[in-house]
């Protein structure tokens, strides 16, 4: 029966669907609690505690958000043109989640004697196809702005696609540059040749590989990213104070929602994609022995930390739900240490705590910065970013000649 | 090669029923109770003054057009970046003529005021 099962598991189209489904899955959900995450570190930053209403900590709260916008009025205003109306939310929708299919998570794994990628599909062409993809994304904003009819989602609209196609110009050079080092533009090839130490300690990630450290493009690419996002302090396409909301104004309802969800989508995708180019994608920063034990030893501190605040407790419900938490926080950190587990959890644990921490950077700018002025803006992405990015792909090619 | 592509289509297809599924749904559940008030472009209360399918500045047609042109020559150096390794010095002379014609270019843009948003 086993290997009957086995092989029906092993089958091409049948691990294509179960893979399907976790990625899927396990997108939206972290999509819905981005949210969720988002609205709390801004309110620490800005000394206030957030959510906390529905569920212990306000964890509940994306599904009463859900619950909301799903039931509330769906305005759609006479003066639109309804086709373009409709169809802009889910071409930005579409676009975003598509770009998730090539993003490799993890290296070749073996469960159960079968052998596979934790990776939806790995495409030759990967990042040409997430340029393609964010390519297509200003259309959802702009079909939006202009189908609304209304002349704050107008300039939202326009504003928008000028802006991305504006910085997609110095993100496509700084990707340039670590595919000099890399060679390849499949995801996963680039990841593995980040793979091993330089001098026994130096993780040999694009960031810090010789000859030429790919740091400036790693922060030219991410300033692009906040750009391409619609992120503060880039968010001038729905900037509340002069354009009410910009390109979403008329949109109510789960249409509204949509858009939010492409930019969250969006977000992961920017973070992702920066993770694997320039920080190394799934391998650990220090070598082997001492990285298998840090997620057991990050895990352990966090549950030892939320049991100690459990014990002490600054509000109501902490006494039961802190200890709660820290308990299935020890139980993860237990579950580093299964050396069945361990080629599968390692890699995921390092990937997503870059994806993470890139997140995190992302709302804390958020939290922290104010906007900029549409010239500015458009000024710093033609006469700044286009000719450092320029320049700074021709300094990494001459290095490489030089050195290698 | 349907190994590399399937999955993505397969992928697509539930990226697109997705939205599709949550906009159907939220009719099912939501309440409609629409009026003319309700239904006027929003302008802040105030009556909407103008068509808004007016004119808007010729700068974000000159970045269209910009963008075009600087665009397709990125994607150009894709090619050039991934062979890079095994060209060598050829490499490095190749993408200079390259950038050097980029870069008039821009300069000329740059010089005629077409990146200038004031």
């Amino acid at each position: 029966m086993n290997v009957d099962l086995i092989s029906i598991l092993g089958n091409f189209y049948v691990l294509t669907l179960i893979k399907l489904g976790l990625v899927a899955g396990v997108l939206l959900t972290a999509l819905a609690y981005l949210q969720w995450i988002e609205r709390k570190v801004i309110a620490h930053i800005q000394l206030r505690v957030g959510p906390t209403r529905v569920g212990p900590h306000g964890l509940l709260q994306p599904l009463a958000d859900t619950i909301k916008l799903l039931t509330k009025e769906d305005l759609m205003p006479s003066h639109v043109n309804k086709f373009f109306y409709v169809l802009a939310p889910m071409v930005a929708v579409f676009f975003a989640l598509s770009a998730i299919a090539v993003i490799p998570f993890g290296p070749k794994i073996n469960v159960f004697g079968i052998e596979t990628y934790m990776q939806l599909s790995d495409l030759n062409i990967g990042i040409l196809f997430l340029l393609a993809l964010s390519g297509m994304g200003v259309y959802g904003i702009a079909l939006a702005g202009w189908s609304s009819n209304n002349k704050y989602s107008l300039i939202g609209g326009l504003r928008s696609s000028a802006q991305m196609i504006s910085y997609e110009l110095p993100m496509a050079l700084a990707i340039a540059s670590p595919l000099l080092l890399a060679g390849s533009l499949s995801l996963r090839e680039i990841a593995e040749s980040q793979a091993g130490f330089m001098l026994g300690f130096i993780p040999r990630w694009s960031i810090f590989q010789m000859p030429a450290p790919q740091l400036m493009a790693f922060v030219l690419f991410m300033i692009a990213g906040f750009a391409e996002t619609n992120r503060i302090p880039f968010d001038l396409p729905e900037a509340e104070n002069e354009l009410v909301a910009g390109f979403h104004t008329e949109y109510s309802s789960m249409k509204f929602a949509s858009f939010f969800m492409a930019e969250y989508a969006n977000m992961v995708t920017i973070c992702c994609l920066a993770t694997l180019l320039f920080l190394g994608g799934w391998y650990p920063i220090v070598p082997s022995p001492v990285a298998d034990y840090i997620p057991t030893l990050v895990h352990l501190a966090g549950g030892g930390m939320l049991i100690f605040h459990g014990l002490q407790p600054a509000r109501k419900w902490d006494k039961y739900t802190m200890p709660v938490f820290g308990v299935a926080f020890l139980a993860v950190g237990l579950l580093f240490l299964v050396p069945f587990l361990q080629p599968i959890l390692l890699p995921l644990f390092w990937f997503i705590s870059k994806v993470g921490i890139l997140l995190f950077l992302f709302i804390w700018v958020r939290a922290t910065l104010p906007r900029f002025r549409y010239d500015q803006l458009m000024h710093f992405a033609w006469a700044f970013m286009f000719p450092v990015s320029v320049v700074h792909l021709f300094v990494t090619a001459f290095l490489v000649a030089l050195l290698k | 090669m349907p190994e590399g592509y399937l999955p993505i289509f397969v992928f697509m297809v539930v990226a697109l029923l997705f939205p599709v599924v949550a906009i159907v749904a939220a009719k099912l559940v939501r309440p409609s109770s629409p009026f003319a008030t309700k239904l006027e472009a929003y302008e802040c209360g105030i009556k909407a003054a103008s068509s808004s399918r007016g004119r808007y500045t010729v700068r974000f047609y000159i970045v269209a057009i910009l963008f075009v042109i600087f665009d397709v020559e990125t994607i150009f150096l894709y090619p050039w970046a991934v062979r890079y390794q095994s060209l060598g010095w050829f490499g490095v002379a190749e993408v200079t003529v390259f950038l050097v014609i980029l870069v008039v270019g821009y300069v000329w843009a740059y010089k005629k005021g077409a990146l200038q948003w004031v």
